[in-house]
């Protein structure tokens, strides 16, 4: 059923995309970084009620920033089978003697690694802001989580794309999906801080568990405990792979 | 045996074909697409035969691209029954794709990756094992005249190497049966020819079935052994191009002769080879086989009863008038009005 062969080959010609656009890969990664900075030495030694003691808002704000750039890069490599049937690949893709299991997982494959590089490049460029990480099992944690987070929202932005003709309501999408879900999230706030009707949303975020094992791996601290976090995104992560590829073969791409 | 028997339900077309099941490399019967309402193909029944060129030939928007789309498994069908290569489209999917080979209407390359690497993804998603791959893109290359190109990005490539790289792609995988979608569009005239030749001797040589749709008349007159003519997602009429010309009767001859002609006339009826003789305003206008063969003996006739004549046009039957014979518009007039259609159509389903 799943073609290792069909899934490499996909994944490679992702990764080729993404590093020959050299545009793509320093765009995709502005957002996240002003974000960091701005917010970061903003609110820098401001008081912020609901963080925990001892913790500065910057080591705060890190794995919310890596999650958000997770959310926006999976969301786009979901998204991006719009792109290309836009440009008639798709169908070179669909007409091929392969499961569409096997190009769905290809797709996921390429996507979870270039969001993943991107998420790295923004831990390592904080670790040079001054981002302390505990060790090499957090840091191990944290690419688990990582997968997880990119995995469900790959599966979300699929979901999307084959209910979308073209990319024209992709900004609707960013708009009214994606930024809520990081705001919800409580990447850049603790989300207790919400209004308790808005805190419902939260707890049906999946970016809610994300952002928040990433905290529980990168600085050791987190509001639910890791292995919840764990298995919560286990399972969006499943379902929303699942309920991707059943969109997707669904859909027709001509 | 099992006969496949595929009737037109036209009376002027003769072609009653049978196709029994070992000839036939696409059969198809009462297949139809809607779309929100829409007839795409309305209840098309056709056969193609191994190692024939078929031509679906009619203006933009008549459901060619549609018929292909089925055909190959991307469009799911709304109703009817098709085999293509044996194997049903809509029950043994894979084993339709792995049998055919596909060149869509609009580019459907990466264009972010090179001739080679385009070429490399394809032959890997049809599980061909390294060495095979390596040299089939090699020979396809050097067929498709692109091997100094292979290593540059696609979206340097001109329109017409992208054509040919395409069609070199979807030979990859050594298919048995070729879809081409309109492989001339957009081409200049040069390049259209070369990639004609290059269809005839794929035919010829590898022995490939060949459908192809266009909505050049002189593409399909050129290149198909047979063509379907298909207006608002029905076929019209379908067979040999030469037989579909011939229903028109054979070229016309017109000349322009003296006041009075009778003699000349007179001595025409007596001629077999001219099938119909029309007076109009000075000019008689002769229908016959091989025109360009008969004026000088027309000439010639003309002179033994001193007839003068002042002029002399032939004009050739082509796929043109066969459409306007049948359709009662030419294939621009046509596309103007269907174009709406389709605007129309377009507009309800960007609107889901």
């Amino acid at each position: 059923m799943i073609n290792i062969k069909v899934v490499y080959i996909l994944w490679l010609r992702e990764m080729k995309r993404f590093f020959r656009a050299k545009s793509r890969v320093i765009g995709t990664l502005g957002m996240p970084l002003f974000f960091l900075a701005f917010l970061g030495f903003g609110f820098r030694g401001m008081p912020i009620p609901g963080l925990a003691e001892g913790v500065g808002y910057i080591e705060f704000l890190v794995p919310g920033i890596i999650g958000m750039s997770m959310l926006f890069s999976s969301m786009f490599a979901g998204i991006s089978v719009l792109w290309d049937r836009e440009f008639g690949f798709l169908k070179e893709i669909m007409v091929a003697p392969v499961s569409r299991v096997s190009i769905v997982i290809g797709r996921i494959a390429g996507g979870i690694m270039t969001s993943l590089f991107q998420a790295i490049l923004i831990l390592s460029i904080s670790i040079l802001m001054g981002f302390k990480i505990t060790g090499i099992s957090s840091l191990l944690w944290a690419v688990v989580f990582l997968i997880l987070i990119s995995a469900t929202f790959i599966g979300l932005g699929l979901i999307f794309a084959s209910r979308m003709r073209d990319i024209h309501g992709f900004s609707l999408i960013m708009n009214f999906i994606i930024f809520p879900l990081f705001f919800l999230s409580g990447a850049v706030f603790p989300f207790d801080n919400l209004p308790s009707w808005v805190r419902g949303l939260s707890y049906i975020d999946p970016l809610t568990y994300g952002v928040d094992g990433l905290r529980g791996a990168l600085i050791g601290i987190s509001s639910f405990p890791l292995i919840y976090n764990f298995t919560i995104l286990v399972i969006s992560s499943v379902a929303m792979v699942l309920l991707g590829t059943y969109f997707f073969e669904k859909s027709e791409y001509v | 045996m099992f006969y496949f028997r595929c009737v037109i339900g036209n009376q002027l077309s003769a072609a009653n074909i049978e196709c029994d099941l070992l000839m036939c490399i696409i059969k198809v019967k009462n297949l139809s697409r809607h779309f929100d309402g829409f007839v795409a193909v309305d209840n098309i029944s056709f056969t193609v035969k191994k190692g024939e060129i078929f031509g679906l030939l009619g203006p933009n928007g008549a459901g060619k691209t549609t018929t292909i789309n089925m055909l190959s498994t991307l469009l799911k069908i709304t109703s009817g029954h098709a085999e293509v290569a044996g194997f049903d489209i809509s029950k043994n999917k894979d084993n339709v794709r792995r049998n055919i080979g596909m060149v869509f209407q609009e580019p459907a390359l990466d264009n972010k990756l090179t001739g080679r690497e385009n070429l490399d993804f394809h032959a890997m998603m049809y599980g061909i094992d390294t060495v095979t791959r390596k040299a089939r893109i090699r020979e396809i290359f050097d067929l498709v005249e692109l091997t100094d190109k292979a290593d540059v990005l696609v979206e340097n490539y001109s329109g017409g190497m992208k054509r040919r790289l395409e069609i070199g792609r979807g030979l990859i995988h050594r298919p048995r049966l070729l879809f081409l979608d309109e492989p001339t569009l957009g081409l200049d005239a040069q390049t259209r020819r070369h990639i004609w030749e290059y269809i005839k001797k794929l035919n010829k040589e590898n022995g490939i079935s060949i459908i192809l749709t266009t909505h050049y008349m002189e593409e399909a007159d050129y290149l198909c052994d047979r063509v379907a003519i298909i207006d608002h997602g029905k076929i019209v009429v379908m067979d040999s191009p030469k037989k579909l010309k011939d229903i028109l009767g054979g070229d016309v001859v017109s000349l322009e002769t003296d006041e009075n002609p009778e003699k000349f006339i007179s001595l025409l009826k007596e001629l077999e080879w001219i099938k119909t003789i029309k007076k109009h305003d000075g000019f008689l206008d002769l229908t016959m086989d091989n025109g360009e063969k008969k004026i000088p003996e027309l000439f010639n006739i003309a002179q033994s009863v001193r007839t003068k004549i002042s002029s002399i046009s032939l004009h050739k039957p082509s796929l043109e008038d066969v459409f306007l014979h049948f359709t009662g518009k030419t294939i621009l007039e046509q596309e103007a009005s269907q174009g709406e259609k389709n605007k129309k159509l377009m507009m309800r389903r960007m609107g889901r």
